[in-house]
């Protein structure tokens, strides 16, 4: 133990104060609080997995079987037929994986901070960690079904594309959106409860939106088609189309525009969240 | 010499209260309320916790913070903790800051306690190696030996609240805020934990501990701050502000029954005067153990007496408005044939089973079910400590609301005496209604 006089002088004076009401996210103070944001995202992945049956194999039997029914009802039986002879369950599978990431995120995200009540109304941290924690978790799990889609393509007989390094980059875009969506929910449904309601509304309208069970082609056939620019302010149609095309041999590009422009929105979206988190969040502990 | 170790300036706190009253509100509800309100914001009414409160603490002295339920300690304790931020003012805290508001603040029952101590000092702001170094250490303060790789949800309540302190008084903040977390736990737990303290104290760490329980802070503090309405009340050593307190408890009596306007019960008699008294002198606080009368006036416009009153007290805990005694003449077996229309009733209180702490009574007089008059919260009392056992020791305070007089034998099973004595419970009884 030091002796607190040496301590004192290195230590920071903090100043507490009526804050400003627009202000910028403090990385400093996220990156002092890492360890916690480690825990926490530990937690998650401890209690998720500690107390079911399949463990940690769920974050592979979850998009396998969704794979499996809607390549059974939309393939086989609605007979939707994905650009370049794709087997339906290979475009599928493709686009299931990071969709179930995407409106996990949303859901689990936006239901972080009110989920952890406690924690806000007892200790201080940087509130962002709930929602960081919650999703770092789930990126672990986006992680270990990857594999899967890999497997499958095999399987089908498809050829891997060789611009599958682009891969993490569209996943990155689906994070950040993701990110975005849930930490503004994360926020109002600490004031309003019925945010909650919305939530699996919300995603549900995303789901049709995004091109999880079509391929973004049925919007606007060519890229530089109106109607694919609106299609594209949705980030998650660049997300999936994006990832089926670095990935999967012979998958239409989704067009560079149409990248940046989801790409754009993506970034505004995670903006305005991020400001609007961070206005809210001195008040958690007031009315959570 | 060194700066101090906290300064607080002009400090006030306000909250809106009215249309949110339970903090969060609904979306849907917020929106018509809007457009019935055509758009205007909504007005709240408004209410300080804390106003202009201005105080300093000298690095590694102990400072304690009193008063009154609702007098705004618990909102300074979350601007200074950095949970909530102040409307008005600033403060400064010079050193690391280590916040107690609650032990065992996200423990989670799936986890091992392993996995809690970590998750549960990370929380707490601790370094994952700092928690590695003394981990031996927290597990040995809590005593909870092999079963540090269970779930947490399989310890018993006491085990978990061992392993949370043990988690927070390994924490080494140079400022330490603490609020009411020592009053849990079994005697000797609570023993080592305010020993924790003072070693802490020692240390030369600041320490701001926040406390209804006047003797831990007597005992703990060197300087301490009075908070009534949300504003500083008094400063300075703590023996000067506890007498303060006390006083400003002794202010806050309504001692004068005949002006209270809010009351129950048709009128016909009226409770003018409350007091205590002790062997025929009048007393402020009864003292736990020791005899005590409770002794209501009252007038009536009436000449004639009245039949059959049935007079009542009820005794509540002053802090939660926990019911604890309810003392009726009837029940006692006390039947008046005739009430004088202007008098004093009388209970008795032998062996006074209240045991050190602040309460409030409501008395009431009804005839034949009809009530005459009914005045709520009409005295408080603090009643000091006493040593109603003769035994020198009290009951666990988390375990207790009153205190009965009773006895303990241990026998082997075959020669189990025949019960002479009266269960000790109906003994108390025969007491009180003698």
């Amino acid at each position: 133990m030091s002796p607190p006089e040496a301590s004192a002088v290195a230590a920071p004076e903090i100043v507490i104060a009526p804050p400003e009401r627009w202000r910028p996210i403090d990385l400093r103070e996220l990156w002092a609080h890492r360890e916690l944001i480690y825990f926490l995202t530990k937690r998650e992945l401890q209690i998720r997995y500690k107390q079911s049956f399949f463990g940690i194999s769920w974050a592979l039997l979850q998009p396998l079987i969704f794979a499996g029914v809607f390549a059974l009802f939309f393939g086989v039986i609605a007979k939707i037929q994905p650009p370049g002879d794709l087997p339906y369950a290979v475009f599928a599978v493709a686009g299931i994986v990071p969709w179930l990431f995407t409106s996990t995120a949303i859901q689990q995200g936006a239901g972080s901070l009110v989920l952890d009540a406690n924690l806000i109304a007892k200790v201080y941290f940087p509130r962002l960690a709930l929602p960081i924690s919650k999703g770092l978790s789930l990126i672990i799990d986006l992680l270990i079904a990857l594999p899967i889609v890999i497997i499958v393509i095999l399987l089908y007989g498809v050829g891997i594309a060789s611009t599958i390094w682009l891969v993490p980059a569209f996943l990155l875009l689906g994070v950040v959106t993701a990110f975005a969506l849930a930490t503004f929910l994360a926020a109002v449904n600490v004031k309003y409860r019925d945010v909650q309601l919305v939530v699996p509304m919300l995603i549900q309208i995303l789901f049709f939106a995004s091109p999880v069970l079509y391929p973004g082609t049925a919007v606007g056939d060519t890229s530089g088609h109106a109607w694919s620019y609106i299609y594209s302010i949705n980030p998650m149609a660049s997300v999936l189309d994006g990832m089926r095309w670095a990935l999967i041999d012979g998958q239409p590009y989704p067009g560079t525009a149409n990248i940046l422009i989801s790409v754009g929105s993506a970034l505004l979206l995670l903006l305005g969240s991020l400001l609007y988190f961070r206005r809210a969040e001195d008040f958690f502990a007031d009315v959570i | 010499m060194s700066k101090p170790a906290i300064e607080v300036k002009g400090v006030s706190k306000r909250f809106e209260i009215g249309n949110t009253a339970g903090g969060y509100m609904l979306l849907t509800e917020q929106i018509t309320e809007r457009v019935r309100r055509r758009g205007r914001r909504p007005k709240g009414q408004e209410f300080w916790a804390l106003r202009d409160v201005d105080f300093e603490v000298k690095q590694g002295e102990t400072f304690g913070v009193i008063g009154h339920n609702g007098a705004g300690k618990s909102t300074l304790l979350k601007i200074l903790s950095r949970i909530t931020p102040p409307t008005v003012g600033e403060a400064r805290l010079r050193g690391r800051v280590g916040a107690l508001l609650e032990v065992g603040t996200g423990f989670h029952p799936e986890l091992t306690g392993r996995e809690n101590v970590f998750l549960n000092g990370a929380i707490l702001n601790m370094r994952r190696a700092e928690i590695q170094r003394r981990f031996d250490e927290i597990i040995e303060f809590a005593d909870i030996g092999p079963f540090i790789d269970t779930p947490v949800k399989r310890y018993s309540s006491g085990m978990q609240l061992r392993l949370a302190f043990s988690v927070a008084a390994h924490l080494e903040p140079e400022i330490l805020i603490v609020d009411e977390v020592l009053s849990v736990g079994d005697v000797a737990f609570q023993q080592k934990c305010l020993d924790r303290m003072e070693d802490v104290s020692r240390e030369g760490r600041t320490i701001v501990f926040i406390s209804h329980n006047l003797g831990s802070v007597r005992n703990l503090c060197d300087r301490a701050m009075l908070l009534s309405r949300g504003r500083v009340n008094a400063i300075g050593g703590v023996g000067e502000v506890i007498r303060e307190y006390v006083g400003e408890v002794e202010r806050d009596l309504p001692r004068s029954l005949r002006e209270r306007e809010n009351r129950d019960g048709s009128g016909e008699l009226r409770f003018v005067d409350m007091h205590l008294e002790r062997d025929g002198q009048v007393i402020d606080s009864p003292t736990t153990g020791e005899d005590c009368d409770i002794v209501l006036s009252y007038e009536a416009e009436r000449e004639r007496p009245f039949r059959t009153v049935n007079f009542g007290i009820s005794i509540f805990s002053l802090e939660d408005s926990t019911p604890l005694l309810h003392l009726t003449s009837e029940t006692s077996g006390a039947v008046f044939r005739q009430v004088p229309p202007r008098g004093e009733a009388r209970c008795r209180l032998d062996n006074c089973p209240l045991p050190a702490g602040q309460y409030f009574m409501s008395i009431t007089a009804d005839l034949a079910g009809e009530m005459l008059d009914g005045v709520h919260r009409a005295f408080e009392m603090t009643v000091a400590g006493g040593d109603f056992y003769g035994s020198g020791r009290q009951p666990h305070p988390d375990h207790r609301t009153v205190l009965v007089p009773h006895e303990w034998t241990v026998t082997e099973p075959s020669s189990r005496p025949e019960l002479e004595a009266p269960p000790a419970d109906s003994a108390y009884r025969a007491k009180t209604s003698a």
